[in-house]
This record gives C-alpha cells, structure tokens and sequence, in this order.
C-alpha cells in the first residue's frame, strides 16, 4: 500500500507544483493579491506531498519491501539499517526524490524567511521555484519513477547496494551536495523574479545573498564530503580524480563563488549587475548540466547513473528551457547602463570582478575539459580522453593568481585606491610571503619543487593580506582586544573563508609533492620503514561484519621507538554481490595521515601492502569547513545585525518608559 | 552603442545553444558500440611489450588464442576500472579469457594493481603511450571488445562491464562466438 501512496502523494505534489508555477505569477503580472498570497500555502503542501512521499520510500526501504523494483535493485534484508536508508538515494531514481524533495524543502525555507520582502517578489521568486519542480517532478514520474513494482513475482531478497556506497560518508555526501546544488535555485528564482520585475537593484542583492551564501556553504561541505569519502573508501590515497562527476560538482561551485562575490558588490556599490544575474542563472544552469551529465549517459563516470537517452532526451529539453528561457530574458532585460565614473581602475571594485573573471575561466576550462570529448566526438567522430595534467596545468595556475589577486582585493578601498598606497601597504606582506615562502619550500622534508614554493608563498600571502585587514582596521581602538570585538561578524566570516582557502592550498601542495609510498610484501613480524615511521606487520585474522567476510590486517606503528598507533586495513567479501573491497586502516593526524591498504595473500602467509604517509592531507578537508564556517558566520551577520536593532529600540522605548514614569 | 551592449547580452545565450547542440548529438553518439570502422574488421596489426615482462614482444597474433576473448583497456588512474575489477576477475573464474590492455599507465603502478587486487588476465599488454589504444579508437577506461576465435573484433562496450552488462550484452554475443 505504501508504495501507492508514495506514488499519490508525487502526483499530488506535481499538481501543486503547477499550481504553484502559474496562479502567483499570473497574480504577480495581474496585481492580483489573493493570488500572490497564494504562493506560500502552496509551496508548503508541495513540500507536505513530496516528504510524505520521500518517507513512503524510506518506508519500503526499511522494511525490505523488494515488491518495489528500485528497492530490489539497491537494497537487501542483509543491510544494516543506516545504509537502507541511504540506499534511498544510492541510485538515479530516488537521488532524484531526494533533489525535488531539497527543492520543495528551500521552497518552504524562502516562503517562511521571507516576511520583510514585498509580495510580488516572493510570489515571482516561489513560482520560479515551481517551474523548476515541475519540470522534475515529470522526469521522475515520466522517466524515473522509483515507486514502480515487480509483480507478480518479487524477488525474495534485493540485489545489495553496492559496497563502495556502504558508508557513513555516503549517508550525507549526496544530501549536502544537493542541498547545494538545489540551493543555488533559491538565487536563480531571486534574479529571474528580479529580471520579471525590472528591478534589479541593491535589494534584490541584499536578499538573494544569505540564500546564495547559505547553499555556497553545503556545496563546499558537500565536495568535500565527496572527496574525503574516495579519499578513504576507494582506498588509493587520492582526494580528487577530475572526473567528470567530480567536475559536475566543481562547476557550480566556482559560478557560486563569483556569485557569492558580485552580490556583494552589487549590493554594497550597486556596479555589475548584468554580471552578477549572470552568474546567478550559470550556477544554477551548471547545476541543472550535471544532472544531465549525471544522469544522460553522455558521459562514463565511476558516478554515472545507468545511461537512458530517454532520461538524456527529458534533462536536456528541460535544460533547453529553463537556461535557454532565462537566458533569453537575461539578454532582452538584463541592464546595459554602464554605471560610469562610480570607481576607477583600481578599486575593490575592479578587483572583484577581476577575481570574478578569474573564477570564470577557471570555470571555463573545466567545462572544456569535461566536455572535450563529446565534443571532439561530435565534430571528428574519433574519441579520446582529457586526463588530469590538462587540468592541473590550467587550474593550478589560476589558482595561483586568485590568491594573489584575493589579498589586493582584501585591502584595497572601494571606489578607489592609489597605486602607491596599495604598494606601501602590500610591500611587507609581498617580501615576508615570498622570504617564508622560500625557507619553508626549503625546509620541508623532500625535494624542493617550484610547485610547492609558489603554492606557499600565495598561502602565506592570503593570510598575510587577513592579518594587515585586521590590524587596519583594530589600530584606532585603544586596546587590540577592543578593536577586535568591534568587528562584525561578517568581516569574520570572510576571512575566515579566505583563509580555509590557503589552508586548503597548504594541504593539496603537502599531500601532493610530499606523500610517501611503499609497496611491499610482508611476513608478519616484519618491519617496513616510510618516512620517520616504522610499521611492524603482524598478521592477518578472520572476521566477519553485518554483510561481509573480511581479512582484517593488523600493523603497529612507531615512531622513534614509540608504539604511535596499531592499524586495521580490512579487505571485505561482499556476500551479495561477491564484490572485494578494500578497506583501509587510517589514522588520522592534523599533520600526516597513516595509510595502510591491504593488498593480496601470497605464499608463506605473506600479504602486499601499501603504505602511504601522507602530511597535512586533512588540511584540505579542514580548509573547506573554514570556508563553509565563514559563510555560515557571514549569514549569521545579518541576523544579528537585524536583533541588535530591535533590541535597541526596545531599549529605547524601555528608557523612554521609564524616564516618563519618574517624571510622573 | 546602446544598441551594441545589448548584443552583448545575447551571447550567453547563443554559447549555451551551441553547446545544446553538442549536448544533444552527443546524446545519439554511440558509446557503448564500436565506431563503425572497426566493427567486423581484425584486430589492428601492432606491436607492444608484456607488462610484466617489458622484454617480452606482443604484436597481433598473440591476441588471437583460438576461441572467443574479451579485450579489456583498463589504467590504475581509472576509478571505474577499480569498480569493473571484482567482476572481471569473477568472470575470469567463470573460465572466460581476458586480455587486457594496460593503458597510458605506469607499469610500476600497474603491476602493484594485479598484486593486489588480483589478476583476472590471460597477459597484459603495456600500452603505455596510448599508441594501440589510438589504432582501437579507445575512448577511455574501461573499454572491453569482444574479438571471436580469429581475432576480429565483434563488439565493444565501454563503461564499466558488471553483471547486466554481461548478461544482457556480452554473453549472448559471446556464447554465439562460440558455438562457431
């Protein structure tokens, strides 16, 4: 019965959807006010109708109802619960539950958080939003439905989940990422509502900001919840493969980081609006190409979703019309006043923007890269692949020059700075980054690469332009302390992300030149030396988990003679599906990882290893979530600001109460 | 000029339908079939060196082993080759003959991915400068072709080969291989 429900309530929420599509807007262009007002009621029994389906799934999830197909195929009695709950979005069908149901959900969000902003923007901006689940609310039910049965004959037990996707980390990556993906929505209905509207001023900056920032964070989250899961569930020691799907996720990313910056020029200057509504419909554009590269089948991917040109047909006319359309409206409304002689060549401003430029073309050669071979398919019917050194050739660099860039930006004044001012204020941060930078490049251990060099120097160069911000702005205070409080929150938050950006830098360039490797075979009782550690094999024993047979290894580990940790690589047997897994034993260092995999038994009891010690590779990880802290503080900011002032005044009428009750 | 700064406008727009365009014929491209120039013709002629043995010269005979092969291109740098491994090496037990073609890889790499995943291969072809891949029209890893008993290539997939795959596309075509 379940099942059917789940199936009502989808079709339910489409009809909801539609509705909430067309009576808003048509009451937005009619003035009609009852209309408009209709847009949150009905976004909220959207959002009703989409989780009663979604929990209808989880239902027949955790009950092992494998009379549901996509149940049968991703599921089994075997499972321990907390992954036959994520097994709900393990496959292309209920993933995609999983990204309407995020849609509704920022739906509800926007219809609650929305009290300040004027009618017919919240009316435009929810209806935008309908659009959008209609038009994936047919992809699932018309191409995708996860609800279908297999009757007569269900199976009596599902085909398993597959095990790389049998992990903790795989419980939130794809809910974090979507909130991401599906977040930028909120921006894109923002700016299309503003584009309807022909307003396109400070304010429709100032509100689509906290939504743009909020759905930048759990991107950043999501990322690098995906990378730290390959990290240690594909069990190589690598972080980041450009794949195609990876890079599906990078894309949005960098248009919402541009994104995230020209808002604040355009509310705080009210320059660049063309180009930031552009960058508001690419990173949600962006988002919309992933799902199809996704889930189309054009690309092979270890992600990929099983090909349906069917599915590909439905995502790209829909691509078709949600980017084609805004785009289109973009070109006949978006503002081409040049706002002149508001500030010179060097500013923030320009400096902004360049970073922004900057941040495109970073864009762009992703783009290319992931799509080069459909292209050159396409155009010399011959196939070939991109690997990662065109990536990091390209990418690297303009990671490079963002940082550098970053800094000037940071500490140049809006309007307009003076060359020299800048040059006396940067100079000392410029030579102390580039001396440090030198000595630290030589005082790693490991041979000095001018990768490395040049990757510590715009680290330290970021951090530097932080602390000369800080001190600028906390000199006229009389104590540091003082100053320091007096900041906002906001100021924080920024940079506290710059800098999760050169923590991030530090941890790639480490991990990157400076991991060590052996492949070994080993006895138990022997030794094996890498880098300052000494890993003592000392066998392999027989265990079992839930769902698995595993080889469990067992390696202490020293350090000058000095037990530092004992690690427990597993190799699994997947029953089910007969699939061998390697788990890796980890431990975990803020400034190296222990990494063991274990490989195959050979003869005498011997088993090959592989030993990695990899230095500061958290700090990748660590970078992001400073990243997403600052947004999250840059939001909080606002709220604060709009407490304290409600506070104050009633303050003010407390004062004014009392005052008047003395007099009497 | 205003007249011009709108144009400008207009160009998202048309990147975006090109790219439409791109989108939608790469959509009907077959991936998963062999361009047609090689289908139903040999094997290219070349000559390699054996991954484990780099002394060791490989050229097309060695390819053709008297009975119905799959033809596996796979790299270590290859994530979906991790995933298709357990599956080849099932099938290998399954008594299907695998030879695979190490693709723009590091042999140091690859022999530690044999060593410790296990080695579903008949032999291994080192191609480490892509050069046979690029006489295949290799698309990426993993790519697997069918080739019958005299070495003529009759399918290809690529993606990952699992279970569905095999049953649903190989071994139909391989079983008919070998009734021949």
């Amino acid at each position: 019965m379940t099942p059917e429900l789940g199936q009502l309530a989808l079709i339910l929420a489409l009809a909801m959807a539609v509705f909430q599509a067309v009576i808003p807007l048509a009451g937005a262009s009619r003035n009609q006010p009852v209309w408009m007002a209709m847009a949150r009621p009905l976004s909220w029994a959207q959002f009703f109708f989409l989780l009663l389906a979604f929990l209808c799934l989880v239902q027949a999830f955790a009950t092992d109802d494998f009379s549901v197909a996509y149940v049968a195929n991703h599921s089994n009695s075997a499972l321990p619960l907390e992954y036959k709950v994520s097994a709900v979005w393990g496959g292309h069908e209920g993933s995609l539950l999983l990204w309407v149901l995020i849609l509704s959900a920022w739906g509800f969000a926007v219809s609650l958080y929305s009290k300040s902003l004027p009618l017919v923007m919240v009316s435009r901006v929810l209806s935008v939003m309908g659009m959008i689940s209609v038009g994936f609310l047919l992809f699932v039910l018309m191409t995708s439905n996860p609800f279908l049965r297999n009757l007569p004959f269900p199976p009596t037990d599902g085909g398993d989940l597959n095990p790389l996707l049998q992990d903790p980390g795989l419980i939130f990556h794809p809910p974090m990422l979507y909130m991401g993906y599906v977040g930028f929505s909120v921006a894109f209905a923002f700016a299309i509502a503003a584009l309807l509207g022909g307003r396109l001023d400070a304010a429709w900056a100032r509100w689509s900001r906290p939504w743009t920032t909020v759905a930048w964070c759990f991107l950043t989250l999501g990322i690098s919840l995906g990378s730290w899961w390959a990290y240690y569930e594909l069990g190589w020691g690598g972080w980041w493969f450009w794949d195609p799907v990876e890079n599906a996720s990078l894309m949005p990313w960098l248009a919402g980081t541009a994104l995230v910056h020209s808002l604040a020029v355009t509310e705080k200057r009210g320059v660049f609006k063309s180009w930031t509504v552009l960058m508001a419909i690419l990173a949600f554009s962006l988002s919309l190409l992933g799902t199809f590269l996704v889930r189309s089948g054009v690309l092979t991917s270890v992600h990929a979703f099983a090909a349906d040109p069917g599915r590909g047909m439905f995502v790209l006319g829909f691509l078709l019309l949600v980017v084609g359309g805004s785009l289109t409206l973009y070109a006949f409304k978006a503002p081409v006043v040049r706002s002149k002689g508001e500030f010179s060549a060097l500013s923030r401003e320009t400096l902004l923007l360049g970073n922004n430029v900057l941040l495109a073309v970073a864009l762009a050669v992703v783009l290319l890269g992931t799509l080069f071979p459909l292209l050159y398919q396409a155009l010399w019917n011959d196939m070939i692949s991109v690997g990662p050194s065109y990536f990091n050739f390209l990418f690297v660099p303009l990671c490079w020059l963002t940082g550098l860039l970053m800094t000037v930006g940071v500490i140049a004044n809006w309007k307009k700075s003076l060359l020299s001012w800048l040059g006396r204020q940067l100079m000392f941060s410029a030579i102390g980054s580039v001396v440090l930078g030198v000595a630290l490049s030589l005082m790693v251990k490991g041979d000095f690469t001018w990768q490395a060099l040049i990757s510590f120097v715009v680290a330290l160069w970021i951090v530097a332009g932080i602390l000369l911000d800080l001190r600028a702005k906390t000199r006229n205070k009389p104590t540091l302390w003082a100053g320091l409080s007096s900041l906002k929150p906001s100021l924080y938050g920024m940079h506290l992300a710059h800098l999760g950006l050169a923590v991030s830098i530090v941890g790639v360039v480490m991990t990157t030149n400076y991991s060590q490797q052996v492949d070994i075979r080993m006895t138990p009782g022997q030794q094996a030396q890498v880098g300052d550690f000494t890993f003592k094999f000392e066998g392999v024993s027989r265990g079992a988990g839930p769902n698995y047979l595993a080889d469990i290894g067992t390696l202490r580990v020293y350090r000058d003679n000095e037990q530092v940790t004992v690690l427990n690589p597993e190799k699994r047997m997947y029953q089910v599906r007969g699939q061998v897994m390697s788990d890796p034993g980890i431990q975990a260092g803020f400034f190296e990882d222990l990494y063991v995999a274990l490989g195959e038994k050979m003869d005498n009891g011997a088993w090959s290893l592989r030993l990695h010690v990899k230095p500061y590779v958290r700090w990748i990880w660590l970078g992001s979530i400073l990243m997403a802290l600052g947004g999250v503080l840059a939001v909080a900011d606002r709220r604060y600001r709009i407490a304290v002032k409600k506070n104050s005044k009633q303050k003010a009428g407390n004062a004014a109460m009392e005052k008047a009750g003395s007099m009497a | 000029m205003k007249q011009n700064s709108r144009l400008k406008l207009f160009l998202p727009l048309g990147i975006f339908l090109v790219l439409c365009g791109f989108l939608y014929v790469g959509l009907f491209l077959n991936k998963t079939d062999l361009p047609s120039a090689l289908l139903d013709e040999p094997f290219p002629e070349f000559q390699a060196v054996g991954l484990k043995d780099p002394s060791q010269v490989i050229t097309r005979k060695d390819v053709i082993i008297g009975k119905p092969a799959l033809v596996n291109v796979w790299a270590t740098w290859c994530i979906a080759c991790k995933v298709e491994h357990p599956f080849l090496t099932d099938l290998a037990e399954r008594g299907v003959a695998i030879i695979g073609i190490n693709y723009k890889d590091d042999r140091a790499e690859a022999l530690r991915w044999l060593d410790q995943l296990g080695n579903p291969y008949l032999f291994n072809i080192a191609d480490e400068d892509g050069r046979l891949g690029l006489n295949l029209g290799v698309y990426g890893a993993p790519e697997t072709y069918l080739i019958d008993a005299e070495g003529v290539i009759r399918y290809k997939h690529i993606g990952i080969v699992d279970e569905n795959v095999w049953q649903d596309i190989l071994k139909p075509r391989y079983e008919q291989l070998q009734v021949k």
